[in-house]
């Protein structure tokens, strides 16, 4: 593939463009400005995050890429409330964000269950918290369960379901607060590939049908540009803001778009984004030289 | 000719048919699992092999028997029938006299009377139980095993209505923690039989200095380990309720209190036996009551198989107790996993 043909490749189609330009003209919902994290451990402080500026819109599907470690789960959790910032603020509808709320839900890696409450009990925690009397809870929770085809399981606890069923338990018990934000920190990082895509596929099902902006964590690339609207990529050390992405893909998305040349174009892309020289090539741990430990004679290449 | 020697570094598979390593459970391997049977079998054999000790060394007379029981004096003026004599000094008295001329005493191998056969110490656990000797109301140890309980229950759930919400509390919040647990860890180490005297002085002489000896005892542990036990619920479920709009006093009593209950219930039956073990000292404080006077007074008259059947009866109803609970907690949370041993 020459420069040229990565380039026009990285241009959107018409149709693309017109669903950007649809989903900027709405509210921006979350602004960040300046975001700094610095961990204060003993000896030495690390510097998470240095600067993060960036805004999403009302409606979006925001992918965040970096290189482990350079504060992706960060950003998330100040997002989220679990975290202050060092510096900077973030701006939900224009308020700034101090703590955690409801208004932004929130799915984790480790699926964070309750164990002793069944799935649907898990799934009317956030209404039964926030004052829904417990016959409504419980109607709005049949219907997530219907909606995500667990219901089934609507009395059966955390630990009998699979990993893909927990995790859109999760997804259920955070939308049904009806978040205006959904922060998702590589909730599909633990899954197999086929029940990954499955998911993939599923949450954005879901994300088109309600009004939901979804800011998703990942460090597989071929997830990001399959679910992104844009990719927002951090380089590490302390994380900054590398570059925003969008993704010339057409919606609905499908699994034979892996194979288009857009999608290889935008791959290609944030890979060299993301393994730039520029991105401490220094900071690589060298791996020692490893002594032939089998017969010579027996080779397996 | 290149070198060969790292041959020697093959992984251990090298040769050799493929064997079933599955087909039979090995006893030594670390953590292996075991057929219910044999656990059963096992569990038995716990009890068993103790008591078949005690059996072989009550019921083969060439085994240790250090003492001869009299049955017959002859001679020896001294020698009464059923009196226990170390056999050496029987021995002497019969080549004494013999060599005197005089009849010889005769009598059987015996142990020590501090160490009474099973059968004794079963006829006396019967005996104690349906012989009313002292007590209008019949069964002693009944009415005494009664008295002791009372004791118990009453030291454990005034040590655990504080201890409980306390340790919770010390477990949630840094504030509480600095400000309880410094203050308990000393008092940790004071031993509960050391506030007998105040406490009688303070509560009496009947039950409430044994009550409050079972609350010193208990209470300090309690609140260290109950507020350890809290600090290890898993933060993500905490940030996950507050994801979900939970806050405060609704974190403690809608996750922090559930995500800790199974091991809450397991840790009160470890100090449940810890309050048993009070007891007997609780009960020797004041007056004398319930199965410490019972074995107290068994052991002024040198009945020491009711001696030992009194301290059987504490493990009797501790290990009962604790049986009971712990099938109780596999009903009460069904999601707990690791309950299922
Ligand atoms: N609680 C913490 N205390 C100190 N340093 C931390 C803490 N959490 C994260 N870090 C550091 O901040 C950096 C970013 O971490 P993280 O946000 O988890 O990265 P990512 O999720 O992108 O892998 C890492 O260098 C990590 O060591
Ligand atoms: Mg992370």
């Amino acid at each position: 593939m020459t420069d040229q043909e990565t380039a026009s490749a990285l241009d959107p189609p018409p149709d693309v463009v017109a669903r950007l330009e649809r989903m900027k003209a709405r509210d921006v919902i979350l602004r960040v400005e300046g975001l700094d994290k610095q961990f204060t451990g003993r000896g030495r402080g690390v510097k998470a995050l240095d600067g993060i500026r960036f805004q999403t819109h009302r409606r979006e599907f925001l992918c965040i890429v970096g290189p482990s470690g350079c504060g992706k789960s960060t950003l998330i959790r100040i997002l989220a409330g679990l975290e202050a910032a060092s510096g900077g603020v973030a701006l939900l509808d224009g308020v700034p964000i101090t703590g955690p709320g409801r208004e932004r839900g929130m799915v984790f890696q480790g699926y964070t269950l309750f164990p002793w409450l069944t799935v649907k009990r898990n799934v009317m925690f956030g209404l039964e918290m926030t004052g829904t009397g417990r016959s409504e809870a419980a109607r709005q929770a049949g219907e997530w369960l219907d909606l995500i085809g667990l219901s089934a399981f609507a009395e059966a606890y955390p630990h009998q379901l699979s990993g893909g069923m927990k995790q859109r338990v999760a997804i259920a018990r955070a939308l049904i607060n009806q978040p205006r934000i959904l922060l998702m920190d590589e909730p599909f990082a633990a899954l197999d590939a086929q029940t990954r895509a499955r998911m993939q596929a599923y949450l954005l099902d879901i994300w088109k049908k309600i009004d939901v902006t979804v800011i998703f964590i990942t460090h597989d690339l071929d997830e990001a540009i399959y679910l992104a609207d844009r990719i927002l990529v951090l380089s590490p050390h302390p994380g900054r803001v590398q570059e925003m992405i969008e993704v010339p893909l057409a919606r609905p998305r499908s699994p034979a778009q892996v194979q288009s040349a857009a999608f290889r174009a935008t791959k290609a892309r944030l890979e060299s984004l993301i393994h730039a020289p520029t991105s401490s090539a220094a900071e690589e741990e060298p791996y020692p030289a490893m002594p032939l430990m089998a017969n010579v004679l027996d080779t397996v290449e | 000719m290149p070198s060969v020697r790292s041959a020697a570094f093959g992984w251990g598979l090298s040769g050799g048919a493929a064997r079933p390593r599955m087909a039979r459970p090995n006893w030594l391997r670390i953590r292996g699992p075991l057929p219910l049977g044999t656990r059963r079998m096992l569990g038995l054999c716990s009890f068993l092999l103790p008591l078949l000790v005690w059996a072989i060394v009550s019921y083969v007379p060439f085994i240790w028997h250090p003492n001869m029981l009299v049955t017959n004096p002859g001679d020896v003026d001294y020698f009464q029938v059923g009196m226990s004599v170390d056999r050496a000094t029987f021995a002497s008295e019969v080549t004494s006299a013999l060599q005197a001329k005089q009849a010889p005493p005769q009598g059987v191998p015996a142990n020590p009377l501090y160490l009474p056969s099973p059968g004794a110490v079963a006829s006396a656990f019967i005996a104690a139980f349906t012989s009313s000797a002292g007590n209008a109301e019949g069964g002693w140890m009944l009415a005494s095993l009664w008295k002791s309980i009372q004791v118990i229950f009453w030291g454990f759930l005034i040590s655990s209505l504080i201890g409980v919400p306390l340790g919770i509390l010390a477990g949630a919040n840094t504030a509480v923690s600095h400000l309880v647990e410094p203050i308990v860890e000393f008092f940790r180490y004071l031993p509960a039989p050391a506030f007998g005297a105040l406490a009688v002085a303070v509560l009496g002489i009947y039950d409430g200095p044994k009550i409050a000896i079972i609350v010193i005892g208990t209470l300090f542990q309690q609140i260290l380990i109950v507020a350890n036990t809290t600090r290890k619920v898993e933060f993500g479920l905490v940030e996950a309720a507050l994801t979900l709009g939970c806050r405060n006093g609704r974190l403690l009593s809608k996750v922090i209190v559930p995500a800790i209950l199974p091991d809450l219930y397991r840790d009160q039956r470890v100090l449940l036996g810890w309050a048993w073990t009070y007891l007997i000292v609780a009960e020797l404080v004041g007056a004398t009551s319930g199965i410490s006077l019972f074995i107290t007074q068994q052991a002024r008259h040198q009945h020491f198989a009711a001696v030992f059947a009194g301290i059987a009866v504490i493990g009797i109803v501790g290990l009962g107790t604790d049986l009971l609970l712990g099938r109780l907690g596999r009903r009460l949370f069904p999601w707990d996993r690791s309950a299922a041993l």
